[in-house]
């Protein structure tokens, strides 16, 4: 196996490139496809200390991971399409009717 | 030896794409390198004998939510978007809190070496059969957070009707 090191290494170098997707880019849909990067980045990190381990719980709470990210895609893009019905835009810096 | 071959080719696909999905213009092309990413996340679960959490990766992932992804791309206008600027000025505060989390880890990494590099690794057989294993867990210990999940598709599902139906 390869050393967990290296594992731990390409998850936290996927969580980076997720974080600076989410606050670098302007475009809603980006953003969230970000959002898949960092669960993904988490996945990948408990499957290999399941392996490990030598204990197959990891992997079911990576399961539990991928429901909510499908619950949580859903979710999203539904308010993204609710949004640009009312306002025309996708750009999150100008989703701004909630400020005061 | 192969082990690590495959490990290191389907890591540096899965960082590569990443890299790309956050920087291209068109949201049409992010989502194309999404679905490389994922499914070289997918190679890394079966090269960590998690056979099960490799086909669920490739249906639900790389078949589900990105079809929806694709979808409302296409639904939502792009022409219009696409000559607008992608960046906000954010690139500094990005740049630090990656920093600030990359030396918190390697911090951790380091300061637990010893145990974590010396811990030998379980031998493969203890996860074989992967699905049989995986479907007693999930129905015998974790049976609660099971229905639980199920629940919260469903409240998911009915969000995503209402959100996207044209009149409430």
């Amino acid at each position: 196996m390869v050393p967990i090191g290296h594992y731990i290494f390409l998850s936290v170098a996927l969580l980076a490139i997720g974080i600076v997707g989410v606050v670098t880019r302007r475009n809603v849909i980006i953003i969230l496809m970000s959002i898949e990067l960092i669960l993904n980045a988490v996945n990948i990190n408990l499957v290999a200390f399941s392996r490990l381990v030598g204990s197959v719980e990891g992997q079911i709470f990576a399961i539990f991971i991928i429901t909510d990210a499908a619950a949580e895609a859903a979710v999203g893009l539904g308010i993204i399409i609710a949004f640009f019905r009312n306002r025309e835009t996708v750009l999150a810096d100008e989703m701004d009717i909630l400020k005061w | 030896m192969l082990d690590q071959v495959v490990f290191y080719f389907f890591a540096a696909l899965a960082i590569v794409s990443a890299i790309l999905v956050v920087t291209r213009r068109n949201a049409v092309q992010s989502a194309i390198f999404l679905v490389t990413a994922l499914l070289a996340t997918a190679g890394i679960f079966l090269n960590l004998n998690a056979e099960f959490l490799f086909i669920v990766q490739v249906i639900l992932y790389a078949g589900g939510i990105m079809v929806l992804f694709i979808f409302v791309i296409m639904l939502v206008n792009l022409d219009v978007a696409l000559h607008q600027v992608q960046f906000n000025r954010q690139w500094f505060v990005a740049l630090i809190i990656s920093a600030v989390l990359a030396a918190q880890v390697a911090a951790a990494i380091a300061v637990s070496r010893r145990t974590l590099y010396t811990m030998p690794a379980a031998p493969a057989e203890s996860l074989q059969p992967n699905t049989e294993r995986v479907a007693f867990y999930l129905f015998h210990t974790y049976v609660l957070p099971f229905e639980i999940a199920s629940i919260l598709l469903l409240v998911a599902m009915v969000g995503a009707v209402v959100m996207a139906k044209k009149r409430v």
